[in-house]
């Protein structure tokens, strides 16, 4: 893992006293509201309905024991005893006193995190794939590259006050598990067929208002050009983005107005202007920031083998688990193991203090120290031994946190909604615990098979409904929640936006107008082997709008 | 009839507060100030904005309220919520404080 130098521990230093400095001034009224609220927005701070909130920023999803265990401090000593993992694979406390920030992030740098960049029209926290550096079927690890970016971004001069949010994605394999084409810039790292590591780079993705999938506008970038070429994209969106507009101002709307040829032509042309300028990356650099992330020393383990299969016979529910929630390893030894933080009917990415030093606990042991965030509001122990399968198990299950459902339907993404967040018209939470708890059945789920449902409560698309295979957004309609289904969105590799199926639902109907969708889809798949998103892409939305509306899908 | 009320949130800790007949800042909504005619809003308003100045809350809002009995029942959802606390959470936010003060 990355470990701060003297530079990153004196900036992040600063600007906890700086910023303690402007929360005494604003309390003590010598900075109004208007002055104070872009600077508390700088470090994470906004106002939600019933508190403030804070939002800690979670470098690609990428955290020690030691740093959850801080997490897990911070929300039992100035929370409520829990904290909430989001889409952004950042951390938020719904409940923190004004007074007390400074002393949370006091808190956060001593164990090299902060808040920084969590808001604010600059480069957020850049996300990544939540596997990286664990995963089978990866290439390469992108996270040395999600930092380059993180230090290369942070406070940058010219960046700081871009016309919108800008948000990067990284991934090394080619199964897309960071939604990269919904991002301002997906960076997609690969070899060429000489070998050699580079970037697929997209722009212009996004969901929100208007949900657009990115556009590829280099097959291969070559890793020394990563922050010349990113320089240049950012600034032609600096430059040419809509400022007068804050709908419009996202660099997507410029790559959509512009055109793609246009927009790739103008960021060609200022990347030749800087290519061999000073941020291009010595080869040398990059291994440096490359050996932080070096897969571990992991010793050999090929003991697991035999006693899994002793336990999987012996325990069905544990079986389910291992096939559900563990995925393959680069070392045929161990497995990338998905603590599911949806439990049948919970709240989707709530974790309390308790299951958060349990999981720190879990990871020193059994994890190399290491734990991940995803941006589908789980945690990841990204180097368990087969061996240790079992007692990680029996240890997750003593806390609730042994759901086997990862990536089936109770897995669901949902926002805050309006039972926290300012911006939301309808809630989220309470839908995603219904469907939840309709569907909880492990036979049922296990039935249905891969099947993502993302909710947002908010057209702003924090839950990521535009790319959910089912895919709901809550509205406010004469003063009564109403949520619209949207279906066969993705945001894998093969990336689609999904299609409105028709007029909304109540908050009574939604769970019936769900269940009615996935009966349709059990009763006309191929096969068990053919998933709803399949099923969706081979024949349409015809057949589960007729489900819903009792329409004859071909009534001519 | 809806009739009007002056919201805030606390500056210090960003709780949802209401103003008062007696024109302190109140953690909860009952006896909250009430404004049934145009004038009263616009004082309601006028206090808002002298509210921001005197640095005490922030997000200052008048909110349409109906009166059931003794009761004040915002009219929006977001309101209610802002009233008692996360629907899925009845163990936080005003909704618990009211819940474990019935209880003692």
């Amino acid at each position: 893992m990355y470990r701060y130098d003297e530079f990153d521990h004196a900036f992040v230093s600063a600007r906890v006293e700086q910023f303690k400095d402007q929360v005494e001034r604003r309390l003590a009224g010598e900075l109004t509201e208007e002055q104070f609220r872009p600077l508390r927005l700088m470090n994470g701070v906004y106002l939600q309905l019933h508190a403030y909130m804070l939002r800690v920023a979670i470098p690609y999803g990428t955290l020690s024991g030691r740093q959850m265990h801080k997490l897990a401090h911070i929300a039992r000593r100035y929370d409520r005893g829990y904290g909430h993992f989001t889409t952004r694979q950042n951390i938020q406390y719904n409940w923190p006193a004004l007074s007390d920030m400074p002393a949370v992030l006091d808190e956060l740098a001593s164990v090299e995190m902060h808040a920084l960049q969590t808001s604010g029209n600059c480069i957020r926290n850049v996300t990544a794939d939540h596997f990286a550096g664990a995963a089978a079927d990866e290439v390469a690890d992108p996270r040395p590259y999600a930092e380059i970016l993180r230090q290369w971004s942070s406070m940058h001069p010219e960046f700081s006050y871009l016309p919108r949010k800008f948000k990067i994605a990284v991934t090394g394999a080619d199964r897309d598990r960071a939604a990269i084409q919904v991002h301002d810039i997906g960076l997609h790292l690969k070899k060429n067929e000489a070998g050699e590591l580079g970037f697929a780079v997209y722009i212009g993705g996004g969901q929100g208002r208007t949900p657009m999938v990115a556009k590829k506008i280099r097959d291969f970038l070559p890793i020394e050009d990563l922050l010349t070429y990113t320089t240049a994209i950012v600034r032609v969106y600096n430059l040419h983005g809509r400022r007068d507009n804050k709908y419009k101002a996202r660099i997507k709307i410029l790559v959509h107005e512009t055109g793609t040829e246009e927009i790739t032509r103008q960021v060609e042309a200022e990347w030749q202007a800087i290519k061999d300028t000073d941020l291009k990356m010595p080869q040398q650099d990059v291994d440096a920031i490359d050996n932080y992330f070096r897969m571990p020393d992991l010793p050999q383990r090929p003991e697991g083998w035999s006693q899994l299969a002793i336990s999987r016979k012996a325990d069905p529910s544990f079986a389910r688990w291992v096939d559900q929630n563990v995925t393959p390893h680069k070392n045929p030894d161990y497995g990338v193991v998905t603590i599911s933080l949806k439990p049948i009917g919970g709240i989707p990415g709530d974790a309390t203090d308790a299951q958060m030093d349990l999981v720190a606990d879990i990871a020193e042991k059994f994890s190399n120290d290491e734990i991940r965030v995803s941006h589908e509001q789980n945690l990841v122990l990204p180097h368990v031994a087969i061996a240790d399968l079992r007692i990680v198990y029996d240890l997750l299950l003593t806390d609730g946190l042994a759901t086997a459902n990862a990536g089936l339907i109770t897995d669901i993404i949902a926002c805050p909604g309006l039972d926290y967040c300012a911006l939301a018209n309808a809630r989220s939470i309470p839908v995603a615990q219904r469907i939840s708890e309709r569907f909880g059945q492990p036979e049922r789920q296990a039935d249905i098979g891969e099947l993502k449902i993302k909710i947002s409560g908010c057209i702003n698309a924090c839950g990521h409904h535009h790319v959910g295979h089912i895919g709901i957004l809550g509205v406010e309609k004469k003063g009564e929640e109403l949520y619209q289904i949207s279906l066969g969105g993705s945001g894998d590799e093969i990336c689609t936006i999904g299609d409105i199926t028709g007029r909304g639902f109540s908050s009574e109907e939604i769970v019936d107008a769900v269940e009615t969708i996935v009966d349709r889809y059990l009763l006309v798949r191929t096969d068990k082997e053919e998933t709803f998103l399949a099923t969706y892409r081979r024949l349409g939305a015809a057949p589960f709008k007729d489900a819903l509306y009792n329409e004859t899908a071909n009534a001519a | 009839m809806s009739v009007k009320v002056l919201t805030a949130n606390r500056l210090t800790d960003g709780e949802a507060v209401w103003l008062g007949a007696n024109g302190e800042w109140l953690d909860h909504i009952d006896g909250a100030l009430v404004a049934r005619h145009a004038e009263a809003v616009a004082a309601l308003e006028e206090a808002g904005k002298a509210a921001i100045k005197s640095n005490l809350v922030i997000d200052v809002n008048v909110i349409d309220v109906e009166e059931r009995g003794t009761n004040l029942y915002p009219l929006r959802l977001r309101e209610r919520i802002r009233q008692l606390g996360p629907t899925i959470r009845l163990d936080l936010g005003k909704q618990a404080e009211k819940t474990s003060a019935n209880a003692a």
